[in-house]
């Protein structure tokens, strides 16, 4: 039954788009694993990780895009799921350091025996195991977004209000990590990492193990996306996002389905943040600031609102021309970025998916005016 | 009538705004199978009164009950649609991005929460009713037509079409005829009347044409209470009526 839920609306652009990942999950790394370093076709690792880090962002656009494009809740907050799930990944490769560690402390990590800790604080207790730790990355952006969520949408707070408050939570998680006593590395974060489930982190088998787990949790988180917007929930969604007091008065909770997507995109967004870390090698608090989750939100309208497809082009192509504005000309990326939110916001405001479906009608609509001209059927005015 | 008897019943309702009563000891009491045509001048609080109904407004006093029993003040919108009561916008209210069919679809009588809507699997008896809603509000042709794209009359059909999916007790209709042509307002009579055989309907209008089509009990409103009520002619013979609204 899950699997005909899952894979019962694919149409020709899902299709594509799921080919051209699972290519890209399979020749990245053997491209970089087995082609010999001198040939042309060789990947080097520093780009299987460039593009892993990529495909991270994607999925946190992907999540912003669930919430967003759908249903019309504009969070700037999103970075802070993104990071929880990254601060959980973080502590689970913290404790593997165990002694190898600067200061060689089997349990403590190097920060605690720094700040004079003498026991392990009882929220890093369960760490050392990677199911735990996998657990939190889903259950500690889930719990946050939810009880949020709860207060949030039963109040009733939409629109520009809510854009708000999700930048004050992620702003104040941001205070909250950046001290020290709050046990998570305060300013440093988490960094040093050695090891991950036994494998050598910097290896560069690894390295392609990353980026073909974070290419495989971008597929099929964009299937269960993909499911639920064309779902009947998905329809409900697009309805809120609408007329919220319509379809109130049809008889749907409205702050239950909003309840529901908003939880389910974080925990998206969690397992985005715990891909990314072991890619970067740290965590720090700099990963709740507001700009970044702002900036998450530049990538989705870029790419095209409440396409899915769009979110994940749109991640991707920003961030590959950040990483080529900051190399070529650095001091011109943050207005290229301004600029490139203004003009998608005067001229595409479906992004570049839109624009490519536009050209697209336009392509195929031409041979049907032929034939129309060649004394077919006249159509009847719209 | 008593409350017991009703289907619904509205006692001694207040509503007020920032001092200005938007209602004022309003009673009403209309029986089950029962049509009902309110009219009066703007700012009466014909639209208010049907916030209260279904629970955008709380009142600041009175009694309203629906079924005799249900005290509908104490629940929100979503419940109350639940209950049985169905609402139509003065503007028309469809979901714009979605198709003609889909707009049928969310408003059909199912399970309303969000796990039985994410597997819901569309039934066959679902697509009969849909098919028999579309032929009854002439949209058939237009099923995979976005609700956008149909005109200001076609979007009073739909939601008018919306309202019977959810197969509520009560409909209450806020001017269904608004910009529609004399020839479509007529049609749109036929249609509630149609639907008041198995339905009780409360219109809001301010189309004479349209109530005397009707042909049924009409209540005036007028400053937030009840002016006259009765038949047709019997509101327009009353003086105050045609002072406050008729105006002639």
């Amino acid at each position: 039954m899950m699997t005909s839920f899952l894979f019962r609306t694919l149409d020709a652009r899902a299709g594509i788009f799921i080919g051209l990942m699972l290519a890209a999950i399979i020749l990245v790394p053997a491209l970089n694993l087995l082609v010999p370093e001198g040939s042309t076709f060789h990947v080097p690792t520093y780009a299987v990780t460039l593009m892993g880090k990529y495909l991270t962002y994607a999925l946190l656009a992907l999540s912003v895009d669930l919430v967003w494009g759908y249903c019309g809740i504009l969070s700037l907050g999103h970075g802070a799921f993104f990071a929880l799930g990254g601060y959980a990944m973080g502590m689970y490769l913290m404790r593997q350091i165990g002694t190898r560690g600067v200061y060689g402390d089997p349990i403590l990590p190097d920060f605690m025996v720094f700040l004079n800790w003498k026991e392990l604080p009882w929220y890093w207790y369960g760490f050392d195991m990677f199911p735990f730790a996998a657990l939190i990355v889903l259950l500690a952006p889930g719990i946050l977004a939810f009880v949020f969520g709860w207060f949030a949408f039963r109040s009733r707070v939409t629109g520009v209000y809510l854009s708000i408050i999700t930048q004050a939570l992620t702003y104040a998680l941001l205070l909250a990590f950046f001290r020290n006593d709050m046990g998570f590395g305060g300013n440093n974060g988490l960094t040093d990492f050695k090891d991950i489930l036994g494998f050598d982190i910097q290896a560069g088998t690894t390295r392609a193990g990353l980026f073909a787990a974070s290419g495989l949790a971008l597929v099929v988180c964009f299937l269960i996306c993909r499911a639920v917007t064309r779902s009947k929930l998905g329809k409900v969604l697009v309805a809120v996002r609408d007329a919220e007091s319509r379809t109130r008065f049809l008889g749907y909770r409205v702050e239950h389905y909003k309840l529901f997507v908003w939880t389910l995109s974080a925990m998206m967004a969690g397992i985005a943040g715990a891909l990314y870390v072991p890619q970067v090698g740290i965590i720090n608090p700099g990963e709740f600031a507001p700009a970044n989750s702002i900036e998450v939100v530049i990538w989705v309208a870029v790419g095209g609102r409440g396409t899915l497809v769009g979110a994940v082009l749109g991640a991707i192509l920003v961030n590959f021309s950040k990483t080529w504005f900051t190399a070529a000309l650095p001091e011109i990326w943050l207005f290229a970025l301004g600029g490139l939110f203004v003009v998608v916001t005067l001229f595409l405001p479906k992004g570049l998916l839109g624009l490519m479906d536009k050209g697209w009608s336009a392509l195929r609509r031409r041979p049907a005016k032929d034939t129309a001209a060649h004394g077919a059927e006249p159509q009847p005015a719209e | 009538m008593t409350r017991q008897s009703s289907l619904l019943y509205l006692d001694g309702v207040s509503v007020s705004f920032d001092g200005f009563k938007a209602l004022n000891e309003l009673s009403l009491v209309i029986a089950p199978g029962e049509m009902r045509a309110i009219i009066g001048p703007n700012g009466a609080g014909k639209t208010t009164m049907m916030d209260v109904i279904t629970g955008k407004t709380k009142p600041d006093s009175g009694e309203v009950y629906f079924n005799g029993v249900v005290d509908l003040t104490g629940e929100d919108e979503a419940s109350i649609a639940e209950l049985g009561i169905g609402r139509k916008f003065q503007k028309p209210t469809v979901f714009e991005s979605h198709t003609v069919w889909d707009n049928l679809e969310l408003a059909l009588k199912a399970p309303r929460g969000p796990f039985s809507t994410l597997f819901h699997i569309i039934s066959g008896g679902e697509k009969t009713r849909i098919e028999e809603l579309l032929a009854l509000i002439r949209l058939s042709d237009k099923r995979n037509e976005l609700a956008a794209n149909l005109s200001h009359g076609q979007k009073q059909w739909l939601e008018i079409g919306m309202l019977l999916a959810q197969d509520p007790k009560l409909l209450l209709v806020d001017e269904p005829a608004a910009g529609m042509t004399d020839a479509e307002t007529m049609e749109t009579a036929e249609l509630l009347k149609d639907i008041a055989r198995t339905h009780s309907v409360v219109v809001v209008e301010h189309d004479m044409h349209f109530i005397r089509a009707l042909g049924v009990k009409v209540t005036c409103l007028a400053e937030g209470s009840v002016l006259a009520e009765g038949s047709l002619d019997h509101v327009s013979a009353n003086e105050r009526v045609v002072e406050v609204y008729l105006g002639r």
